[in-house]
């Protein structure tokens, strides 16, 4: 059975084949469903087979992870020898099963059937539905290999490959301005992230000359000394090395400074929001960083430095996350902000808590994305809150599903997202890190806050649009309110998996064969006292409650959108920083944008101006000048030399027109001499 | 007497040979064809002598028949039938008679180098070669005439061809268009 | 060398030869130069004769003769030209042979 492990990757590139190439325009759309949410649906079945075949078999007993190599794809022979003595370089066409590919399989799989199911309903009235399909089957393939691969470089071409499909599912409605200009932010946001990322897979194959995981890690916590030696920039070069990986997770997860395409991304159908840009794409940092845990543990400073950023993301994206007017941008700041928690567990070292947070964010924000999107279809396009309000008794499965999903992301027990949650502030706790703990606390506290206030504004109160939309304001077809129930079972019940006791969080366990332990580096676990436990636990809950009742309050059914107009009224400045994302947009523009135009339009007057001068008039001028000297040789040289031939044979004439007198006795006297030449050489020299 | 007797023949020859040569010069640089014409008959029967003096008895006849009684009159038919103007020559020795006179030189210094080169032994061995005809000594007419019947009887035929042609040459050159 | 040998004989000969061809070069009156040819024609005869009496060959004169028939055919010839050509030009100086057309 796990044999078949490749084919899950091939099968949603197989529907994408079909759908965007073979059957291009030949079938119905409810071919086309069936083939693209087949496609995914065996793959996620295919999946769930494999893993319980892995479990139980010997190399999960032996804390392996299973390798399935098709082919040697670069066999690029052998390099210098590496720092450890192996030589030879070469980079599989493998995969690989083990528990935290495992873990984000399922998660991928899974989240990503339902959405394709959910998007059925979602993108049935529109004419690129087959298109769609295609791209979301792309993506699907590209996300499997890139969480499946089990080197680098496999990774990194389902990195690129995610990166292409977000361009193209965030463009999707080309024929709007807005859209392909999100999709070009997105891309080129990402590569610029690509390239960080690239540097640090070089410096590891010039240090190791290998980019298997299950070659290059043992090799790594075997010599850590490889590592910690001088680097670049100062760095240790595990610790260049991590930072550039990072750069990479920066841009592909949305962490300050590469995060402004992510809210833009909203331009995307929201089936599109909910998978990529919120429970598997953005993922693909964390999985990176969680992947690459023996290189982190062995560059602390850099691991700090990944705390920081995720920590300062999650606050700052929370800020602004609180003044957004339109669902999806609420729903994408909070995205922003849970990464930011993830990438503040991988750098304090709580790996597991990253990837538990990861799990449970995906099924609760892809529940929340989805949700919002049955609204936007119920309101008829409309994204805007103060649009909306008293949708609760329209669309009562949509409202359930979401206020669950809501819930999750606030982190109220006993939902998913409080667990993971906890589990994060914990590990700042217990190592001590208050400042992180409390930053990490507050964005808790807006979190829980302004997802309500959007499920206040959104669900309940007075409807605020207008009476046409009223009357278009239905409950979703069941191939969108199903995936939400599915997910929302998920949100409810995922959490069980991590909980916060030691013994009994089997998550924790279950990743720990992933996680390199190196003697005197790393993140040890810190023990601590059940007391401290429960202090903390107990704060949680305090805070996710308090916070949620604040939102009811302020934005509940009789206040509508009073408390906005009040708080922009009292707070006017502050509500502009916030309103306009802290200007970061319009100083990305001033700098970098403008920086990078500026220098295009040099280097397109220098190529105008210089090259094609330079070019153009060398090019007539030497034209010119080589006809000029033509034109010379041939007037005076050739026509020199046939003047010449004239003139000789004229020479000639002259002289030898005077043979011809008419004078007879000239002829005479000539005929003598010539005679008596004659007669003289013979005689002289016969001598008669 | 007696040099007389031993030389007569030289003395005569020196004679003709002077003769000979005046006449030449005389037609070379006579104004008047006329005088030339009467200086070329001298010159011509002077010839005659000479080959008298060389027992070609035959020969010396027919040149003062041919010559002298032939083609001078013809001349001087010619010489009066075109001399009723007067004859302006502007320059007797003009144009190329510089380069002809050098020419002449030369040819005079090419004939003296090979007569000083070339040394005969004695002449006329066998007097009777002259008088031969047809194993008769008979005399030089008739010697000739039997060489001329015999031996050279194509030549002589041919001859008479080539007088024949240059008679009707000469007609038809003469005739009033 | 007052005995007279072939050798006197040929200085004649030449003589008179170099003094034919001077005549046909030199002279622009065309009887002269026909009566210079005539000239020439004797002075090969008399070197014929020289060496016929030298070799005691009839060859000689009977070449000689042959010469003397040629001599008269050319004469004849010559003097015909002559009075074409004075009937042309009207004069008898080769000044007049110069431009000859038809």
């Amino acid at each position: 059975m796990r044999n078949l492990l490749w084919v899950i990757p091939v099968l949603p590139f197989l529907g994408a084949l079909l759908n965007g190439f073979l059957l291009r325009h030949r079938i119905g759309k409810k071919a086309v469903a069936a083939i693209a949410c087949g496609t995914v649906g065996i793959a996620a079945v295919l999946g769930l087979l494999i893993i319980f075949d892995y479990l139980g078999g010997p190399e999960h007993a032996a804390h392996q992870g299973f390798e399935q190599n098709l082919y040697e794809w670069m066999p690029a022979g052998p390099l210098a020898t590496a720092a450890d003595g192996v030589k030879s370089f070469t980079v599989p066409m493998g995969f690989l099963i083990d528990p935290l590919s495992a873990v984000m399989l399922f998660v991928v799989t899974f989240v990503g059937f339902w959405i394709h199911v959910y998007s059925v309903g979602y993108m049935a009235h529109d004419d690129g539905f087959q298109r769609f399909f295609t791209y979301l089957n792309l993506f699907m393939g590209a996300m499997l290999l890139l969480v499946l691969g089990n080197n680098y470089v496999v990774m990194f071409v389902g990195w690129e490959g995610v990166g292409l499909c977000s361009y193209l599912l965030i463009g999707f409605y080309y024929k709007e301005d807005f859209p392909p200009y999100a999709g070009r932010k997105a891309f080129i946001t990402n590569r610029v992230g690509d390239f960080g990322f690239v540097l640090g897979l070089f410096a590891l194959v010039s240090t190791f000359g290998t980019l298997r995981y299950t070659e290059l890690f043992p090799r790594i916590a075997a010599n850590p000394s490889l590592l910690t030696g001088p680097g670049h920039f100062g760095l240790t070069l595990a610790g260049f090395i991590a930072v550039c990986m990072f750069v990479g997770a920066m841009g592909k997860s949305a962490q300050i400074p590469l995060y402004v395409w992510l809210p833009d991304a909203m331009a995307g159908p929201t089936p599109v929001s909910a998978l990529i840009h919120a429970a598997t794409m953005v993922t693909a940092g964390v999985y990176m960083v969680v992947r690459s845990n023996v290189i982190y543990q062995l560059a602390p400073s850099i691991s700090m430095f990944v705390a920081v950023i995720g920590c300062a993301t999650a606050i700052f994206a929370a800020t602004i996350g609180l003044v957004q007017t339109d669902i999806k941008k609420v729903l994408a700041y909070s995205t922003v902000s849970q990464l930011g928690y993830m990438f503040l567990a991988a750098g304090l070292g709580a790996y597991s808590a990253a990837v538990f947070h990861l799990m449970t964010h995906a099924f609760f924000k892809a529940l929340l994305f989805l949700g919002s999107g049955s609204v936007i279809h119920a309101m008829g396009g409309e994204q805007d809150m103060r649009k909306m309000g008293g949708l609760k008794k329209h669309m009562p499965k949509t409202f359930w599903t979401f206020v669950l999903g809501s819930g999750a992301l606030a982190g109220l027990p006993p939902l998913a997202g409080f667990f993971s949650k906890d589990e994060i502030l914990h590990s700042a706790a217990a190592g001590g890190h208050w400042i992180l703990y409390a930053v990490g606390l507050i964005t808790a506290a807006l979190t829980a806050f302004y997802t309500f206030r959007a499920v206040n504004m959104t669900f309940l109160g007075e409807f605020r649009g207008t009476h046409e939309q009223e009357h278009h304001l239905h409950e979703s077809p069941p191939s969108m309110t199903v995936p939400l129930l599915v997910l929302a079972v998920g949100a409810v019940f995922a959490g069980f998996v991590g909980l916060p006791v030691e013994k009994w969080n089997a998550f924790h366990h279950f990743l720990e064969p992933v996680i390199y332990r190196i003697a005197g580096h790393g993140a040890e676990e810190h023990a601590t006292s059940a007391l401290f436990n429960l202090v903390l636990l107990g704060v949680a809950i305090v805070v996710a409650f308090g916070f949620t009742f604040l939102a009811f309050r302020l934005y509940g059914a009789a206040r509508g959108l009073s408390t906005d107009v009040a708080m922009e009224r009292r707070f006017p400045a502050a509500h502009r920083v916030l309103a306009n994302k802290y200007y970061v947009d319009e100083l990305y523009d001033k700098t970098v944008i403008g920086g990078a135009w500026a220098l295009a339009r040099t280097l397109f007057r220098f190529d105008a101006g210089f090259i094609d001068g330079l070019l153009v008039n060398g090019t007539r001028n030497a034209t010119v000048s080589f006809a000029m000297l033509s034109g010379f040789f041939d007037k005076y040289v050739v026509d020199g030399l046939v003047n010449l031939v004239a003139t000789v044979l004229d020479g000639f004439s002259r002289v030898f027109r005077r043979l011809q007198t008419g004078y007879v006795s000239n002829y005479a006297l000539v005929l003598a001499v010539g005679m008596f030449a004659l007669v003289a050489v013979y005689m002289l020299i016969y001598r008669g | 007497m007696t040099f007389l007797t031993a030389h007569g023949s030289d003395l005569l020859f020196y004679l003709f040979a002077a003769l000979t040569i005046a006449g030449g010069i005389g037609v070379v640089t006579m104004r008047n064809p006329m005088y030339g014409a009467i200086s070329l008959l001298l010159s011509f029967l002077s010839v005659a002598a000479l080959f008298l003096l060389r027992s070609a008895e035959f020969l010396g006849m027919v040149q003062i028949f041919v010559y002298g009684g032939g083609i001078m009159v013809l001349f001087l038919f010619v010489i009066m039938l075109v001399n009723l103007h007067r004859l302006p020559e502007i320059k007797l020795f003009g144009g190329q008679s510089p380069l002809a006179a050098v020419v002449a030189v030369l040819l005079l210094a090419f004939f003296g180098y090979f007569l000083i080169k070339f040394q005969f032994g004695p002449a006329l061995v066998r007097p009777e070669a002259f008088v031969l005809a047809d194993g008769q000594s008979l005399g030089n007419s008739q010697a000739v005439a039997w060489n001329l019947y015999t031996q050279n009887l194509l030549p002589f035929e041919i001859a008479s061809v080539f007088l024949l042609i240059a008679m009707v040459g000469a007609v038809v050159l003469g005739r009033k268009q | 060398m007052f005995e007279v040998t072939t050798t006197h004989y040929l200085v004649v000969s030449f003589l008179l030869f170099t003094i034919g061809i001077f005549g046909i070069a030199a002279r622009k009156n065309m009887i002269t130069v026909l009566m210079s040819i005539e000239l020439v024609l004797n002075s090969v005869n008399i070197n014929l004769i020289a060496f016929s009496y030298q070799l005691s060959d009839l060859t000689g004169q009977i070449f000689a003769i042959f010469t003397i028939t040629v001599a008269a055919g050319e004469a004849a010839v010559g003097l015909g030209i002559l009075i074409a050509l004075f009937r042309l030009r009207e004069t008898t100086m080769l000044d007049g042979a110069v431009e000859l057309k038809g």
